[in-house]
């Protein structure tokens, strides 16, 4: 078991390799779809201008995105109305869909380590080698089991999203995760997916029984 | 007319926190089958602890508590109109008491409703009348990452060379769990529709979902493929969570329905491991759940 702590530095990171389980501690923050899409085009490509709250929360992101971890989640969380927030259930969300933004966010923010399910694709990866970063594969479903991980809720940025896409800022303790892509440009999924693919073809070259 | 309402928020409370034995015990059964101190019987060992936390607390076994499903049988007399309402005001409440994750986005604006009600379509319930004496409603709570894994395939198919008869359907439910990988959080319940038209097909491979775990298909041609499946997809050796493994799916369910002789419709429907569905029986005064 790797226990990490948040922010992470580079050796940690380069020490990290796919299969190895983590243990992650510190302050990070969630973000997926709009968040994703909202960070590339405002801040990264600035296809568009900052309005309302953008510049302010994304200073905010800037510190604490810097050597740290952002969650592919969206979480449920009670305590919307009196705003003293608690997560109940945080597991993962599918990281794929985050595929087209995450390299750029993870040069941006110098990000060290993006946490999800399911796992991503080429261009993730590269940047997990150049960043240095590590996509750390939480288990899907173990919400309630993750949610206990989390100690506190700081801060909440862009709730107009929707409480399941808005960015959480949270502080967890001995956060479950398990590497599945490395800074040296491994990927479990990879591997997985080349392997089931040869059993698939083997399979389908038989007719059925 | 009866008010309901109280016994479906139980129904959803239920559904969205207490996952069910039979899922929990195959789960079990597949842990016991990875190699100790593997990834994938790491991710199981964690979904073990997860479940009875879950049950525990009266907190969701997952965050995503999905799209609603609901499937109400109701003895003549009961007014749709008035159960539709009932569900829809205690899924709000179940809402507002954090069992459900608020889930439903308008497709044009992007807003989250806040309270799971959207247009007619969310939640989803489906009616039907029955001789029965009593009403049974059963809910589903179709989470989004496995549902995104789904697949249609009109047969013939060319690509997977596969024709119109079960090697055909055997072809592309193979090439469906495949695609999946890990990203419908595997082990993985498929549901399994052959015919029908485009939407009833889909509709049916839902309602295959509902029948047990570790029960029989009726009809042996069914029932063989179903064991062939469940073996040959696990072959894939997929695993749990993607992570490479024994164990890529718990079961599967098949069903098959009439077509248009143009027509040749398989339908998958991936159940993540994360299967849950309550019933609830009314018979008279008593309201049991199942
Ligand atoms: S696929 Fe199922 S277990 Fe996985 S995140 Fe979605 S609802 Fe939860």
């Amino acid at each position: 078991m790797h226990n990490l702590t948040i922010p992470i530095p580079d050796e940690a990171i380069r020490g990290l390799k796919v299969g190895d389980p983590v243990s992650l501690s510190g302050v990070m923050i969630t973000g997926r779809d709009t968040a994703h899409k909202w960070m590339v085009e405002t801040f990264v490509k600035e296809a568009r201008p900052p309005e309302g709250d953008d510049r302010e929360v994304y200073e905010a992101l800037k510190d604490l995105l810097a050597g740290g971890a952002i969650y592919h989640c969206g979480p449920v969380v009670a305590g919307l109305d009196t705003k003293e927030y608690r997560f109940v259930a945080a597991g993962p969300t599918t990281s794929t869909r985050e595929e087209p933004y995450q390299g750029d966010v993870m040069h941006h923010f110098n990000v060290k380590a993006v946490i999800g399910k399911g796992g991503m694709g080429p261009k993730t990866l590269a940047a997990c080698q150049e960043v240095p970063g590590v996509y750390l594969h939480a288990i899907g479903g173990a919400a309630s089991l993750i949610a206990q991980s989390v100690q506190r809720v700081l801060a909440v940025h862009k709730l107009a999203f929707g409480v399941p896409e808005a960015m959480w800022v949270i502080e967890v303790k001995d956060f479950p995760a398990v590497v599945t892509m490395d800074a040296h440009g491994a990927s479990l999924h990879a591997e997985v997916e080349a392997r089931s693919k040869t059993n698939l073809e083997r399979l389908l070259a038989a007719e059925v029984r | 007319m009866r008010d309901l309402t109280s016994s479906f928020l139980e129904l959803i409370r239920l559904a969205a926190t207490d996952l069910p034995a039979e899922v929990e015990h195959s789960l079990q059964t597949a842990q016991a089958r990875e190699a100790p101190g593997s990834a994938a019987a790491g991710a199981l060992e964690t979904i073990l602890e997860n479940v009875p936390l879950a049950r525990q607390n009266s907190t969701p076994v997952c965050q995503d508590t999905g799209t609603p499903i609901f499937y109400v049988k109701f003895p003549e007399g009961w007014s749709t109109r008035k159960l539709r309402d009932q569900i829809r005001q205690a899924t709000a409440q179940a809402t507002a008491l954090s069992y459900l994750r608020p889930n439903a986005v308008d497709s044009v604006s992007g807003k989250n409703s806040g309270n799971n009600l959207g247009d007619d379509y969310f939640p989803t319930i489906h009616f039907e009348e029955t001789e029965e004496q009593t009403l049974t409603a059963d809910l589903m709570l179709k989470g989004g990452g496995c549902e995104n894994v789904g697949a249609q395939v009109s047969l013939p198919n060319a690509q997977l060379g596969a024709g119109r008869d079960l090697g055909g359907v055997r072809k592309v439910v193979l090439d469906a769990v495949h695609k999946a990988q890990g990203k419908g959080c595997a082990p993985g319940i498929l549901g399994v529709a052959i015919g029908g038209d485009r939407g009833s097909s889909y509709y049916a491979s839902k309602e295959a979902l509902f029948r047990p775990l570790q029960d029989t298909n009726p009809d042996p041609k069914l029932a063989a493929l179903e064991e062939q499946l469940t073996d040959e997809a696990n072959q894939l050796a997929i695993g749990p969570m993607g992570f490479g493994g024994e164990t890529t799916v718990l079961g599967v369910k098949v069903k098959s329905m009439h077509r248009l002789p143009a027509s040749f419709f398989v339908s998958v429907s991936y159940m993540c491991w994360a299967y849950r569905h309550r019933s609830m029986v009314v018979d008279g005064a008593d309201v049991t759940y199942i």
